[in-house]
């Protein structure tokens, strides 16, 4: 039963080494963004080069890894797996499974598999965009509330803190009511607004847990600019958790985005999964074409899941505690290097 | 106290900030679309809801500030106008208390089963590391948490309801049948609840055992629980009075944030299943342009997540004194 104890003690009550904040509030939700810069020493290009290394070690990232990438392919060239036009509607209806339309047809005469394979895109830029916008976002909002002080740590916190609790689905529902059908432009905007705050909020901590440190007082004797500072000298020491704020964000982005899709409130041109799921639900597809459901739901599932699978992974690697008992044993043997 | 105080206070800014945040969107959107909604119903509104709605959406011969004065004025007061739409005339609060009791019995008693459910799998799978529930359950309910609530719910219809058909998907209940209280309508409501229920229950447990797994797993490496196993207490005690005990904190204040995403599912698969509660009414606002509805849920919804991260928070401050005295 002897365990690794974990670095910075993540997960622990008041998570995150928040020192002033309003407390409780920190926990974190899932084990997603659990991750810490554990020790905060590490540098960008080695925690780089250490993430590429436990990728391919670590078997929950490879599958994740994989995926992704498998998923990117498609999006990058529907057009040469699928042969038919996605919004054609030209085919009779609800053809069952054949060599000429892999998945059918549906109720209204599009070629089932061509939607599916044109439906990635949208989704996989709404997952990146999403997940790199909020980021940045929470990246310049959490590193300035804590390099700032003062007033603007309290009015950022307080934006912060705010947003974070307000329930999200809901005023993305209402958001989206206005915009009467959001193409994959404004769900990617839309979305990003609401989702920032968890990790502006870590990465303040982060920053905040950094304040005194010795590398940063010397950057600042040698006179460097508080821009520089931050870019070169703090940012670096984040690198994990950006990671992982991406690799969520983007995950919740997927689920969010087909969430409206399916309450039809995308656009209802745009060929994407959710909007599938959404014409499948109203053209009676329980009793008809139980593909029509199916198909578009696990991709849904099968893309969450490369980047839940990859944000575990690294979520273990930075908290070693958490590792399978197995694997630790096998890390420990290996490890006199 | 202070603690508490500083609690109410921010509960009440981020209350307000919900409530601005109703009065200037439809402002801010090309055309303000509700201001058009309201005025394709003249007629089927009253003339005093009728002005309750204009002060709330905004009309052009008033300044903005004072359209503001009376918004939260009439929120304070409980005015929220009429329905336009989903029920032409009827007050925004009528329709809103009869969903209501829906909503807290489906979504509130399966939230707080699946919490307890979750966090003792959790305790259980942490204690046992290595064992078979432990290494079978993190891969399955990573991928769990990545479901979507509404595409479980349309498979478990697919298969419990249209292929093999044991259980009602549609409706809280037979509406052939008179609501009352007695042993049929009773246990028709029961037998209606009980795919979205379940929906539920396997969507959102994932994330609490997962929390709880590893908040006790950081919990089972301190010093004390080592203290106490190198006491000799028995292995039962030591799970549940000094790990559990203490890595269940944390997981209490997740349980208060992640509420905002169980009711944001929830909302999904009241949806799915036509099960008329506070979300199945909210997106049938939403798809019938019915903008005063649709802001009273949203305040409704955001209020009751509040208060539930309220009570937790000053929960955790009573169990907990590090919190207290981090303040």
């Amino acid at each position: 039963m002897a365990m690794l104890r974990a670095p910075g003690g993540p997960q622990g009550p008041g998570a995150a080494g928040d020192p002033q904040g309003p407390q409780t509030t920190a926990a974190a939700p899932t084990t997603a963004g659990g991750l810490l810069a554990a020790g905060g020493g590490i540098t960008g290009s080695r925690s780089l080069r250490r993430m590429a290394r436990a990728v391919t070690a670590n078997r929950k990232a490879t599958v994740g890894f994989v995926l992704l990438l498998l998923f990117c392919l498609v999006a990058a060239f529907p057009g040469a797996i699928a042969h038919d036009d996605p919004n054609a509607e030209i085919y009779p209806r609800l053809l069952g499974v054949s060599a000429q339309h892999l998945l059918g047809t549906t109720a209204l005469r599009q070629d089932m598999f061509a939607q599916v394979v044109y439906g990635t895109r949208p989704v996989l830029l709404i997952a990146f965009g999403v997940g790199l916008g909020a980021t940045v976002i929470a990246m310049l909002i959490g590193v300035a509330a804590a390099y700032l002080g003062g007033a603007w740590d309290g009015v950022l916190s307080l934006v912060t803190d705010v947003l974070l609790v307000i329930p999200a689905f809901p005023l993305l529902i209402v958001i989206a009511s206005y915009l009467h059908g959001a193409g994959t432009t404004v769900m990617i905007a839309v979305i990003t607004l609401i989702s920032w705050s968890y990790t502006a909020r870590q990465l303040r901590a982060q920053a905040l847990s950094l304040r005194n440190r010795e590398f940063l007082e010397a950057a600042r004797v040698r006179g460097e600019r508080s821009l520089y500072i931050i870019i070169v000298e703090i940012i670096p020491t984040m690198t994990s958790l950006l990671v992982a704020s991406f690799l969520t964000n983007a995950l919740y982005a997927v689920l969010f985005s087909s969430s409206l899709q399916f309450i039809g409130l995308g656009d209802p041109s745009v060929t994407s999964w959710g909007t599938m799921l959404y014409w499948a639900e109203n053209n009676e597809a329980f009793q008809v074409a139980p593909l029509w459901i199916i198909v578009p739901g696990l991709c849904i599932v099968a893309l969450g899941a490369a980047f839940a699978l990859l944000n575990y992974a690294f979520d273990e690697i930075g908290n070693p505690a958490l590792r399978p008992v197995r694997s630790m044993r096998g890390k420990r043997v290996k490890r006199p290097r | 106290m202070r603690f508490v105080l500083r609690r109410l206070g921010f509960f009440v800014l981020t209350l307000w900030a919900a409530l601005t945040l109703n009065f200037f969107l439809p402002r801010l959107m090309p055309g303000n679309p509700a201001l058009a909604a309201i005025g394709n119903s003249r007629g089927s509104v009253s003339p005093q809801a009728l002005k309750v709605l204009e002060a709330q959406f905004g009309t052009s011969h008033q300044n903005i500030a004072s359209q503001y004065g009376s918004y939260l004025g009439d929120v304070a007061t409980g005015k929220f106008g009429s329905s336009l739409t989903t029920q032409p005339g009827t007050s925004v609060g009528h329709i809103v208390l009869n969903a209501i009791p829906w909503t807290l019995g489906l979504v509130g008693l399966t939230t707080v089963l699946a919490f307890v459910l979750g966090t003792g799998i959790g305790i259980a799978g942490a204690w046992r590391r290595g064992g078979r529930l432990d290494s079978v359950m993190p891969p399955i309910f990573v991928i769990m948490t990545v479901i979507p609530y509404f595409w479980i719910g349309l498979i478990l219809i697919l298969v419990f309801g249209v292929k093999l058909r044991w259980l009602p998907y549609i409706d809280s209940y037979d509406i052939t049948l008179t609501p009352g209280f007695n042993l049929t309508f009773i246990g028709n409501v029961v037998e209606h609840a009980i795919l979205p229920a379940f929906t539920l229950l396997i969507t959102t447990i994932g994330t609490w055992i997962l929390t709880m797994r590893n908040t006790m797993i950081t919990t089972l490496a301190e010093d004390y629980v080592r203290m106490a196993r190198a006491k000799g207490l028995p292995g039962r005690r030591i799970m549940l009075d000094y790990a559990a005990r203490n890595a269940i904190l944390p997981n209490l204040t997740g349980f208060a944030m992640s509420l905002g995403f169980v009711v944001g599912g929830a909302i999904l698969i009241e949806e799915v299943f036509n099960y008329q509660g506070i979300g199945f009414l909210l997106l049938q606002a939403v798809n019938n342009h019915d903008y005063p509805l649709e802001q009273a849920l949203f305040l409704l919804i955001t209020a009751a997540v509040l208060v539930a991260i309220l009570i937790s928070d000053i929960a955790t401050a009573v169990l907990d004194p590090r919190t207290r005295g981090a303040s």
